[in-house]
């Protein structure tokens, strides 16, 4: 039974992971279609600014938890940013072209991306510190779960209701599922159809930044490619729940990551991704659409 | 980024408006890329080096990047609205000479010519590395046009192509190993390997769509890879399988040059194949059908068309060319391992289809030539080559998003004359 | 059309035929000497190619300081494989083009046995630091082929031996990353294990290079009451394989080999690192030469060394030496190198007939107070 429930918690944790990353996908796919493949060298952006300036700032002597909080905003202002700047140059332009090219704009970009940090810091994995602290009271748990894990599984929560409550309710929520559903339309009801996709990926980008500082000093190690498989899974985990959908790609997440864990606790961990794709593949064949998504309307 | 106002400007005030446009792009990026360009710490000694030398390369590179940038994509948008310098006017007139020239029978012979002497004779002038990596691009050639068939043809999304190349490779690899099996034999085997596990891939996921498609391919290609990878018992794992034999003429012993030019020559050879079975295919009744369900699914399958069959005729043709080409590889590399069967290969060869222009031959030759040689050609960059590789990627999609060169469908126009006979009839048969 | 096809294809048929008669040599420019530097420079495992190239510049650039080998200046041709074999054999033919005497590296073993035909086709002789499958020496095929670290059986043996006569401990877990590294070292251990009768492997397994979280494989190793683990891979895996475990609270011994022996570990792992074994070059703490190239990349590049960039060091060293005693051609070069011992950033070395070298001890160390300490 403790073994299970080991295996729970890694699996929630490797859920809740992959669902920081998995929301910035799906919110963009949501809006414009695009399989965004540089969303995780954003993330991995994000993660690099918040170690460059947590050195700066440990050298300053703030105390761990300041340098904690002023890193991770930091990062995801720079990483919004990043993700405005790319929507800019390399999907705006081919926004009105068949899909595909976005596809192929989206791989450069995150080739581009990768190499551009690699060469401005180093091919090398830094050490990245331990910016949570460590809270006592998990030690009482009777599976352990680090701090880590522990913030992680919150924030997710947390990014989640928020994103959803952004959706569901505000101005801007109401635009994006109006630009998302029709574009054309939306823009004839007034809505900034260019704008919203902005603040999109904006929202996108930041969500995966906050994932970057809390996955790395989670990891504590990162390096110039560590964007590109985290990539890949959490778009399998958004895909899984229902691409476009947000709870859709907390509960893909969570799904990927239990199959992930359990195949590897109880079968073999060789086979680990290979569980992770085979799970993707049964529920797509059983529901086409993903477990939380929409069915696609057809056309007559 | 976008300026509207700008084409009715005079030109004085139009480079003003360019420069300052440049001069906020390259404060914005210098602003943007500080973290990363400028401050490098090393966590461990705690020593932070300020690179700020650096900053103004970034200034003066975004300064000029964003001017020729805003340059093209204001040409672009302009299209051919744009007022004709001397230099398009030029250009324009070039082209109408070239399509006059085109139009003429000896030219068109001459050029072919001229194509197959180049194609011929490349090998010895270019030397061993040249040829090799020129026979790797046609391997993508092949690759490309197969999966032209599934994606460009048959409109399915497709992101695992490479696991067919793979069990190619691996069926004549491990029938060589255990059997002895020569080259010649395991092309046929390699592409009915590939075609029948594309077909077999292919039929618990025909209702998908879209990218859900594209996911569930991308699935079952890392599923092969991961099973080669751990199945060492089979496929000797990670370690891999070497001393493959190469292409053999029976009764000639070639040295390793000549080996290099006889695999392109063989390559030359199944270019040629595929690019005949492929034109075949497109103006066959199939190739129609596969237009007709990627224009329209649902009139498609409306006007009786059997989507299904369709969709796995699809799938297996594409997935036979890359078992056929996979051998090849094997063959040529002596060596493989699972390294070479990655989602980053899948992604090359859906790139030199959606480059060179989907559904095109000629786009996905060209598409294919560009992708595996410019690289190879950026070599000289050493560690700038992906970034560059990146960065063109980026560049030709915003500025031809259609990619390099567009499929033309044929078109039927119908003559005055023919309009009589036909209003005459009342028949409306138009012969393709 | 159908006539032009038939056409095309008959042209190209015959040229064929005529084709494989014909080749021309490249030439070789005397004034200088061209050294090929292979390995993965992109993606995934530029992390271990990179240091090579690094390796390789410091060396050539204090042979050019002092006037090249022999007068000839030395001048690099560094070339990215990615690690694919398929890579790997065209730039075999681009550095076999460019006419180059020798290659350092590959990095990864699999471009290194794609591209070895090729130079061995053309009299090119390449010395890896790093490629470690015990075939590429032992199998006899390719007498071009030198490298300066161990091949995975030694120290797997090692690393067994260790653990079963000195630690004492009976219940193995056998872990890798994957990768033809770290998978044939695992291998290689499982089989001495197997084979030693008085050890068992109680679990054997791979994890995934760069995965979120290594807690399930970590379950299942407290799970079987493995009394130690031997780890093949590199140090990203293994730092957060032992942190996960001391988090859990685990106090599974850990053994590992040269991709984990490397300070990154013990700087990434931080106190869990305490305690942790891990086989690797002999005595390198105290060896000159490699303390001065550790000192010298850190002038030149401002940060640590990577992984294999002693080994790298070692092998630029002993080959402009050998190219110095025995000229540039391929039989000089191979007798030097098998018959000089040169001082190196993994001591003092010589290889043997089959390219494996000789004088590259291996040493088990462990972690104490945040270094590696050599154990005797």
């Amino acid at each position: 039974m403790n073994y299970f429930l080991g295996l729970f918690v890694s699996g929630l944790t490797r859920g809740s992971i992959y669902a920081l990353l998995a929301l910035g996908y799906t919110m963009v796919y949501g809006i414009i279609e695009l399989i965004n493949f540089a969303h995780g060298e954003i993330y991995m952006i994000g993660a690099f600014t918040a170690l460059i300036l947590a050195s700066v700032l440990s050298i300053a002597g703030l105390d761990a938890l300041s340098i904690l909080v002023i890193a991770s905003l930091v990062a995801m202002i720079y990483s919004a940013a990043y993700g405005y700047t790319m929507e800019k140059i390399a999907y705006k332009p081919v926004r009105h072209s068949q899909r595909l090219s976005a596809l192929i704009s989206a791989i450069g970009m995150s080739l581009f991306l990768q190499n551009y940090v690699r060469l401005a810091q180093t091919s090398n994995f830094l050490p990245f510190p331990a910016l949570i602290p460590r809270f006592t009271f998990l030690d009482l748990l009777p599976f352990r779960a680090s701090s880590a894990q522990f913030v992680i599984f919150v924030t997710t929560a947390v990014v989640m209701i928020l994103l959803t409550f952004l959706i569901k309710f505000t101005r801007i929520g109401k635009s994006m599922r109006a630009a998302s559903q029709d574009k054309t339309m939306a823009m004839l009801l007034g809505v900034n159809v260019n704008r919203v996709i902005s603040v999109t990926f904006l929202i996108g980008s930041a969500t995966a930044a906050l994932g970057g500082v809390l996955i790395s000093s989670f990891t504590g190690q990162i390096n110039f490619f560590i964007g590109f498989m985290a990539g890949i899974k959490a778009f399998v985990a958004a895909v899984l729940g229902g691409i476009g959908s947000i709870p859709g790609a907390v509960l893909g997440s969570f799904v990927l990551g239990w199959t992930e864990s359990f195949g590897a606790g109880y079968i073999s961990s060789d086979y680990e991704d290979v569980f992770a794709f085979a799970i993707l593949v049964l529920i797509l064949i059983f529901k086409p659409s993903g477990l939380l998504g929409r069915p696609e309307n057809k056309k007559v | 980024m976008c300026p509207q106002a700008t084409s009715v400007q005079t030109r004085p005030s139009r480079y003003l408006a360019y420069a300052r446009r440049s001069l906020l792009v390259s404060i914005w990026f210098a602003i943007l890329t500080f973290p990363i360009i400028v401050i490098r710490a090393n966590t461990i000694t705690g020593i932070i080096t300020w690179r700020w030398h650096n900053i103004g390369w970034i200034i003066a590179g975004t300064f000029f990047g964003s001017w020729i940038w805003g340059y093209f994509l204001e040409r672009k948008r302009l299209g051919t609205r744009a007022p004709a310098g001397p230099l398009r006017r030029r250009i324009t007139a070039l082209r109408g000479a070239l399509d006059r020239l085109k139009q003429r029978p000896q030219v068109a012979r001459m050029s072919v010519v001229i194509l197959v002497l180049a194609v011929v004779a490349f090998p010895f002038l270019g030397g061993m590395y040249q040829t090799n990596i020129m026979t790797t691009a046609l391997l993508y050639v092949v690759l490309g046009l197969g999966l032209n068939i599934i994606i460009g043809l048959g409109g399915m999304l497709h992101i695992g192509y490479i696991a067919f190349y793979a069990l190619g490779a691996y069926s004549y690899a491990l029938l060589n190993f255990h059997f002895g099996l020569n080259f010649w034999l395991a092309l046929p085997i390699g592409a009915l390997v590939g075609g029948l596990f594309s077909l077999a891939i292919g039929i618990p996921v025909l209702r998908l769509r879209g990218d859900y498609l594209a996911i569930v391919t991308l699935a079952f290609a890392e599923i092969t890879r991961l099973v080669l990878e751990n199945w060492s018992g089979l496929t000797f794992g990670t370690a891999g399988i070497r001393n493959i034999p190469r292409p053999a003429i029976p009764g000639i012993r070639l040295t390793l040059p000549q080996t290099t030019t006889f695999v392109y020559f063989i390559m030359i050879g199944l270019v040629l194949l595929t690019i005949f079975v492929v034109n075949r295919l497109e103006n066959s009744r199939i190739g129609r059908q596969f237009v007709a369900m990627k224009e329209d699914f649902i009139a498609c399958q409306a006007m009786g068309v059997n989507i299904a069959r369709t969709k796995l005729a699809a799938l297996g043709l594409g997935g036979m060319w890359a078992g056929l080409v996979g051998v090849v590889f094997a063959a040529r590399t002596t060596f493989i391992n699972p390294a070479s069967f990655t989602v980053w290969e899948s992604i090359i060869v859906l790139c030199t289809v959606v480059l060179g222009g989907m559904g095109s031959i000629p786009g996905v030759i060209t598409g294919a030539l560009v992708l595996i040689l410019v690289p190879e050609y950026l070599r000289a960059f050493a560690q700038f080559r992906m970034l560059l590789f990146g960065a063109i990627l980026v560049t030709m999609m915003v500025f031809r998003p259609g990619g390099l060169i567009q499929k033309r469908r044929r078109a039927y126009r119908i003559t005055a004359e023919e309009q009589k006979v036909v209003a005459e009839s009342g028949d409306l048969s138009i012969q393709g | 059309m159908k006539s032009l096809y038939v056409k095309t294809i008959m042209v190209v048929l015959i040229v064929c035929l005529v084709a494989v008669t014909g080749f021309t040599a490249g030439q070789r420019d005397e004034a200088v000497i061209r050294i090929g530097v292979a390995g993965a420079h992109s993606g995934d495992l530029a992390s271990y190619g990179l240091p090579t190239v690094n390796a390789a510049e410091l060396v050539a650039e204090m042979y050019n300081a002092e006037g090249g080998i022999n007068g000839a200046r030395v001048q690099l041709i560094v070339e990215d494989d990615v690690c694919q074999p398929e890579v790997a054999a065209n730039i075999a033919a681009k550095l076999v083009g460019d006419g180059v005497v020798a290659v350092i590296g590959h990095i990864c073993s699999g471009a290194t046995f794609a591209a070895l035909g090729t130079y061995l086709d053309s009299d090119i002789l390449a010395i890896s630091p790093s490629a470690t499958a015990p075939d590429l020496t032992q199998s006899g095929e390719y007498p071009n082929f030198f490298r300066t670290i161990a091949s995975d059986d030694a120290q797997a043996r090692m690393q067994v031996d260790f653990a079963l006569d000195t630690l004492n401990v009976r219940r193995i877990a056998v872990l890798h990353d994957r990768g033809d590294y770290g998978r044939g070292l695992a291998e290689n251990a499982r089989d001495f294990i197997q084979a030693d009768g008085r050890g068992q492997v109680v679990v054997f397994d791979g994890v995934t290079p760069g995965a979120v979280d290594y807690s399930a494989i970590i379950a299942r190793i407290e799970q079987s009451n493995a009394d130690a683990v031997i780890y093949g891979g590199y140090h990203p895996e293994a730092s957060r394989i032992v942190g996960q475990m001391r988090d859990r609270g685990m106090q599974t011994l850990f053994i590992s080999g040269d991709g984990v022996k490397d300070d990154t570990f013990i700087q990434t792992a931080g106190p869990a690192s305490e305690g942790v074994y891990a086989t690797g070059p002999m005595d390198l703490s105290g060896n000159p030469v490699a303390m001065d190239a550790a000192r010298r990349h850190r002038e030149k590049y401002g940060e640590d060394p990577g992984p294999f960039f002693l080994e790298a060091y070692a092998a630029a060293l002993a080959l402009f030496n050998a190219i110095e005693i025995g000229g540039t051609d391929y039989d000089g070069i191979a007798n030097a190198l098998r018959n000089n011992t040169v001082d190196t950033s993994v001591g003092p070395i010589r290889f043997d007939r089959r390219g494996d070298a000789e004088g590259v001890g291996f040493a088990v160390y462990q972690v104490q107070n945040g270094v590696y300490v050599e154990l005797r």
